[in-house]
């Protein structure tokens, strides 16, 4: 067996290894690697998201089965006798060393750059430690806003001011070059971007540079070349990046003039044993700092490991860009800067909409060369492939708004969708002709649209356009998408799960079709959720009209509309918890939830709420939770609009109310937004005019703000608006689709919805009102139904032969002063 | 069955009308936790009430179907369904729940554990 050391755990060197894992099924080579940091190999790209509360665990990238020495850096290689030495003292002989050692930080030689309280933006304990001084800083006595300056303007000081802003400093970036992001964006594109930054808050100098760094009273002060001297908290340096080659040099391996160990197109060095890919390459000279390119020198170094022939030039580099910072859109591809001889530039400037693209095509127009799109990016996936293609439409067109859409066929078969993995529309198409007919499974078996997924709508619109039937059958029991069977039922008037699974499906169900039958049959007014057969089709939050925990006990939320409650209402859910020694929180949505109920104590805990006169939250349903407040007029110096008024209007009209998903409101009495209603399904913001609605917000896992759907609205228009486009959700939505991705899904997106709910162009609206309607004068409290029925209270037992009983697995401890349970240890399995 | 019978202990839990068609109900025979089922073509079926996921005694309130025809139960805490003939955990080869014979006698339900 051949051994080779990989010098680098960063994300190229990675890269390599899973590259040369897949395919060398021979197992010809032993793999070592050697990490300078304790931690494993982890998504750089997308570092800053760290500093929004995304774990380091998130962030790591899949483990690899090789030796890995983590924190044990290298510090010589052995050239003539083929061995490296560790940190620690390990040596390890070599058949072929792969230098992936990445870069360092670039700092200014500026006086002060050492201080305490100046930083670099690298790696993920370079933000730990950032993290750790500003809450230092915030914590501080004194008045006005903590301060930072992030020195550098290009892609990664400008995440590195985003991510200061959020761990609540003001950052003022300083940036040398005459615009932001100069590698990536021209003049034009650099403008917009600026007043698009500043518009979020963001203060940024151009043209300007830090001479020095000083120490004053607990504080610093950056010196600018301007003479301008700028207060900060800390410094952050994110000046560019030198190649990490000082282990290449002292073992004598040839250097580029900037840096960067020089390799041939096989990515090998002059020693013909030692590789080199990813930040510290020089290939013609040149080092690249993008993710992007590294991958692919890595691909090239696993193929000529296993006896390939692949090879790379500058031009097949792909050194395109996407970001969204601070709400802005910015993209770069290809040759931005128009530095090819006779390059011709079309641009498309719209200070209004604030949006900048500009292509970047050969002299005789006829070959797309790169291109910078900034304010809106969204045609980065279907113009990036094109790049050293024949122009498939006028260049004007291809970017002005409401040119030509380009579709999937305009790209030729060696166009890349996916240049972080190097995946081209061939090998795409070719997946698809083999059979991968879903998105997961072309990411599966091609790898496009695995990293960044900037790709995916593009593999969407591939497979749509090779004609792949995609399945919207619901389960194994129904070939029909959610939609079709509200039509069905709808229009049927059949009313059991039996007797839609008999005429129009198959078997006996099962726990995606039962939920959403019972779901659609409760949207269509059945009465209680627990009569007849319905009672079987309910998940067990629907069926214990409460939320299931993890240890088996479930929790108790009454509805407090608005989140408005009174006195005596708190004294009563208090003694309610203290009496079942339930632990109490209050959740996000501004409820109490109760917490540790066994199934048998349920009833006991709804009479005592519902006598006084609570209703069931539907914390637990595919449902409306809550409908968020402020303080609104009432109370708030600001306010222009009674929110709390409508807050608890518009939660008593949709409770109870099922939906595909789980679904929540807010209400802002004024635009300080203190209800957070932009993140909510449906969202109420107070104007000096009226309300202005906003729809297809969401926290989760892909949080979203919602967008204006109408302003200025009367209460009266704006609740038959809402009662429209919710009743136009729950009837067309997929199964366990939230709003956002539905309005996404919608043909023509929200401007069709606009039409739908706001000029009734279906001519449905009337339709939509009445069946909201029909749920609004026909809600009864789910809690009371049950209490009201010997024959629903008889489910609520522990165990059918001991009523009572409590569950002996249950067990709970104290911690700070409330009950919480014990862990549950997993029992043994097997029969 | 007959080889199971000489070998079992059998328990009286309810009448067999106690169970909703298609819907779960849990019983304590010791101190062993048993999840009881009623399939909409009248047989019954008994299997442990401890998910082995999560290790919560919750099985007796998952949703009832089938899968491929096998009659199965999902755990409502992270769904894998379980086959209620023998078990077995359709989601995951190296799991199953114990699986217990039923009888009705006289409209009453009985299960038969382990002596």
């Amino acid at each position: 067996m051949l051994e080779l050391v990989v010098i680098g755990n960063g994300m190229v060197g990675h890269r390599l290894v899973q590259a040369l894992c897949d395919r060398d099924s021979a197992g010809e080579w032993h793999i070592t690697v050697l990490g300078e940091e304790a931690r494993p190999a982890y998504d750089r790209v997308a570092l800053s998201s760290y500093v929004d509360g995304v774990s380091a665990e998130d962030l790591t990238l899949p483990s690899l089965t090789v030796d890995l020495h983590l924190g044990d850096p290298a510090v010589a290689v052995d050239r003539d006798a083929r061995r490296v030495t560790t940190e620690s003292g390990r040596v390890l002989p070599y058949d072929a060393l792969v230098l992936a050692t990445g870069s360092v930080p670039f700092v200014p030689p500026v006086p002060g750059r050492d201080l305490p309280g100046c930083f670099v933006y690298r790696t993920l304990d370079d933000l730990d430690a950032i993290r750790a001084a500003a809450a230092e800083a915030v914590a501080r006595p004194g008045a006005g806003r903590r301060s930072a300056v992030v020195v550098g303007g290009g892609l990664l000081g400008l995440e590195a001011a985003r991510a200061l802003r959020s761990l609540g400093l003001s950052p003022q970036v300083v940036e040398i070059a005459p615009r932001l992001m100069p590698v990536q964006v021209d003049e034009g594109g650099g403008a917009l971007l600026r007043r698009l930054v500043e518009s979020a808050e963001l203060a940024v100098r151009c043209g300007v540079s830090v001479n020095g760094i000083a120490e004053d009273r607990g504080r610093l002060v950056a010196t600018l070349s301007d003479g301008v001297e700028l207060d900060a908290d800390l410094v952050v340096f994110s000046a560019g990046i030198r190649p990490a080659d000082a282990l290449a040099r002292a073992a004598g391996l040839p250097v580029g003039e900037r840096g960067g160990v020089l390799v041939d197109e096989r990515c090998r060095t002059s020693d013909e044993h030692v590789w080199a890919i990813g930040e510290v390459a020089a290939l013609e000279g040149r080092t690249y700092g993008l993710v992007a390119p590294g991958y692919a020198m890595a691909e090239v170094v696993a193929d000529r490991l296993l006896g390939g022939r692949a090879t790379m030039t500058p031009e097949e580099l792909d050194m395109s860009t996407q970001l969204k910072m601070l709400g802005v859109d910015v993209a770069s591809f290809g040759d931005a800067q128009a530095t090819t001889p006779g390059a011709l530039e079309v641009v498309v400037n719209d200070p209004v909409a604030g949006t900048y693209a500009k292509l970047v095509v050969s002299d005789d127009a006829r070959t797309l060369l790169g291109g910078v799109l900034v304010g809106d990016a969204s045609k980065y996936a279907a113009l990036r492939p094109l790049v050293g293609s024949p122009l498939p439409a006028d260049p004007v067109a291809m970017i002005a708004p409401g040119g030509v859409e380009l579709g999937a066929d305009a790209l030729p078969d060696s166009a890349q969708i996916c240049s972080c993995n190097a995946v081209t529309k061939g090998a795409v198409v070719h997946a698809i002709g083999d059979g991968a007919d879903t998105v997961p499974a072309l990411k599966a078996c091609t790898r496009a649209g695995t990293s960044c997924g900037s790709c995916v709508p593009l593999l969407k619109k591939l497979l749509v356009d090779s004609g792949v039937q995609v399945s919207k059958a619901l389960c194994e029991h129904f070939a029909f998408s959610r939609a079709e069977l509200f039509e069905i039922v709808a229009s049927t008037g059949i009313r059991t799960f039996s007797g839609l699974v008999d005429e129009h499906g198959t078997g006996r169900g099962c726990d995606i079709c039962k939920p959403a039958v019972a779901s659609i049959l409760a949207s269509l007014g059945t009465g209680h959720v627990h009569d007849g057969e319905q009672a079987a089709l309910q998940d067990t939050n629907d069926h214990f009209l409460a939320n299931l925990q993890r240890n088996g006990t479930y929790s108790v939320v009454p509805r407090l509309p608005g989140g408005e409650v009174s006195p005596e209402q708190l004294i009563i859910i208090g003694e309610v918890a203290r009496d079942f020694g339930l632990y109490t929180k209050i959740t996000g949505g501004q409820r109490i939830d109760m917490f540790g109920a066994r199934v048998e104590q349920l009833p006991a805990i709804w009479r005592r709420l519902v006598d006084a006169g609570f209703e069931s939250g539907h914390a637990y349903g595919k449902s409306l939770r809550t409908v968020k407040s402020c303080v609104g007029t009432t109370w708030c110096r600001y306010g222009v609009q009674d929110s709390v008024g409508l807050a608890v209007a518009l939660e008593l009209r949709y409770r109870g109310l099922r939906a595909p998903h789980k679904f929540k409101s807010g209400v802002s009495g004024c635009a300080r937004e203190c209800a957070e209603a932009r993140s909510k399904d449906f969202g109420i913001i107070a104007t000096d005019q009226g309300w202005n609605l906003y729809v297809g917000g969401n926290g989760g896992f892909t949080p979203r703000h919602a967008e204006l759907l109408a302003s200025d609205l009367d209460t009266a228009t704006l609740v038959r608006y809402i009662d429209r486009y919710l009743m136009f959700y729950i009837r067309t939505a997929d199964r366990l689709q939230r709003t956002a991705p539905w309005i996404e899904s919608l043909e023509g997106g929200l401007d069709h919805l606009r039409a739908v709910v706001v000029e009734d162009s279906l001519g449905i609206a009337a339709d939509l009102e009445a069946a909201m309607e029909q749920h609004v004068g026909s809600y009864a409290d789910e809690w009371r139904g049950v209490l009201e029925d010997e024959e629903k209270l008889a489910r609520f037992v522990s165990f059918v032969n001991a009523p009572d009983t409590p569950d002996p697995l249950v067990r709970t401890r104290e911690e700070r002063g409330q009950r919480v349970p014990v862990a549950l240890g997993l029992p043994g399995v097997g029969a | 069955m007959t080889a199971t019978e000489t070998s079992v202990r059998w328990t009286t839990i309810c009448p067999l009308e106690r169970l909703l068609p298609e819907r779960g109900v849990a019983a304590l025979v010791g101190d062993v936790q048993v999840a009881l089922f009623r399939l909409h073509d009248g047989s019954v079926h008994a299997v442990g009430n401890v998910d082995p996921f999560s290790g919560a005694a919750v099985m007796s309130r998952g949703i009832v179907g089938d899968r491929g025809g096998v009659p199965t139960v999902a755990s409502p805490v992270y769904k894998q369904a379980f086959s209620l003939v023998d078990g077995r955990c359709l989601d995951d080869a190296d799991v199953s729940l114990p699986s217990y014979p039923v009888r009705v006698e006289d409209g009453q339900l009985d299960v038969g554990l382990p002596w």
